[in-house]
């Protein structure tokens, strides 16, 4: 569920990179990058758990399932973060900047 | 277990290289500013490794994060429970499997993302040569 999770978060952040090329100033790639990177790692442990436990892997009971869903949901949430918190520290627009000096 | 660390420790590296990189590539501007003009701008190699860096950072930083989830990371020492629990071994083989498995991976995209790169690169350097021929 967390892998499943995470690829939609890295599918849906692609397509909005798509549709905003060439504009980089929101850096939608570091996002995009970053869930895919996850996705391919839970993809590889996905693998080995399958290949230990075989055809179980798919039966999870409800609350594993849904333990699994709450996790994916928080990782996606904290992928923002970071990628917010990269955002306004490039600041490609300048925005925080003017503000600070505004204030200032 | 701890597979996350092998995609770090690779992340470490490739971030020491593509600032070496990009070191050499601002020294290369300086000196080549002029005489080096290609015919269409082309993606960087530090960029390029960039986006390495992005994944593995990335992915890492949320794999970890699962980690915590799941009380396999601690924040006091040895920060690791299979570690407290006498499971190093157990830990070191899963490292061996999903760790590099998980490293392997991302690098091998990594190239083909690269590979396509420099292929839709060249592409566009020969249809600009022939619409200027």
């Amino acid at each position: 569920m967390t892998l499943l999770v995470t690829v939609f978060a890295a599918i849906i952040c692609t397509l909005l990179w798509y549709m905003k090329a060439p504009d980089r100033s929101l850096q939608l790639g570091t996002l995009c990058l970053m869930f895919w990177g996850a996705s391919i790692m839970w993809l590889v442990d996905a693998v080995v758990e399958y290949s230990e436990i075989g055809a179980e892997f798919f039966m999870q009971d409800s609350a594993d399932m849904l333990n699994d869903l709450y996790l994916g949901l928080s990782v996606v949430a904290l992928g923002l973060i970071i990628w917010l918190v990269i955002l306004l520290i490039k600041d490609p627009k300048g925005i925080v900047r003017s503000a600070l000096i505004k204030n200032n | 277990m701890a597979c996350f660390l092998v995609p770090t420790t690779e992340a470490i590296v490739t971030t020491v290289v593509e600032k070496v990189v990009k070191t050499r590539e601002s020294k290369d501007a300086v000196t080549h500013n002029e005489n080096s003009e290609s015919v269409c701008p082309k993606v960087k190699l530090s960029e390029k490794i960039g986006w390495l860096n992005k994944m593995l950072w990335g992915g890492s930083a949320l794999l970890a994060f699962e980690h915590i989830w799941h009380g396999e990371v601690i924040p006091v020492f040895p920060f690791l429970t299979a570690v407290q629990n006498g499971e190093t071994a157990d830990m070191l083989a899963e490292m061996g499997t999903a760790g590099v498995g998980m490293a392997v991976l991302v690098t091998l995209i990594w190239a083909g993302m690269v590979a396509a790169s420099n292929v839709i690169e060249k592409r566009d350097d020969k249809s600009t040569k022939k619409e200027e021929a």
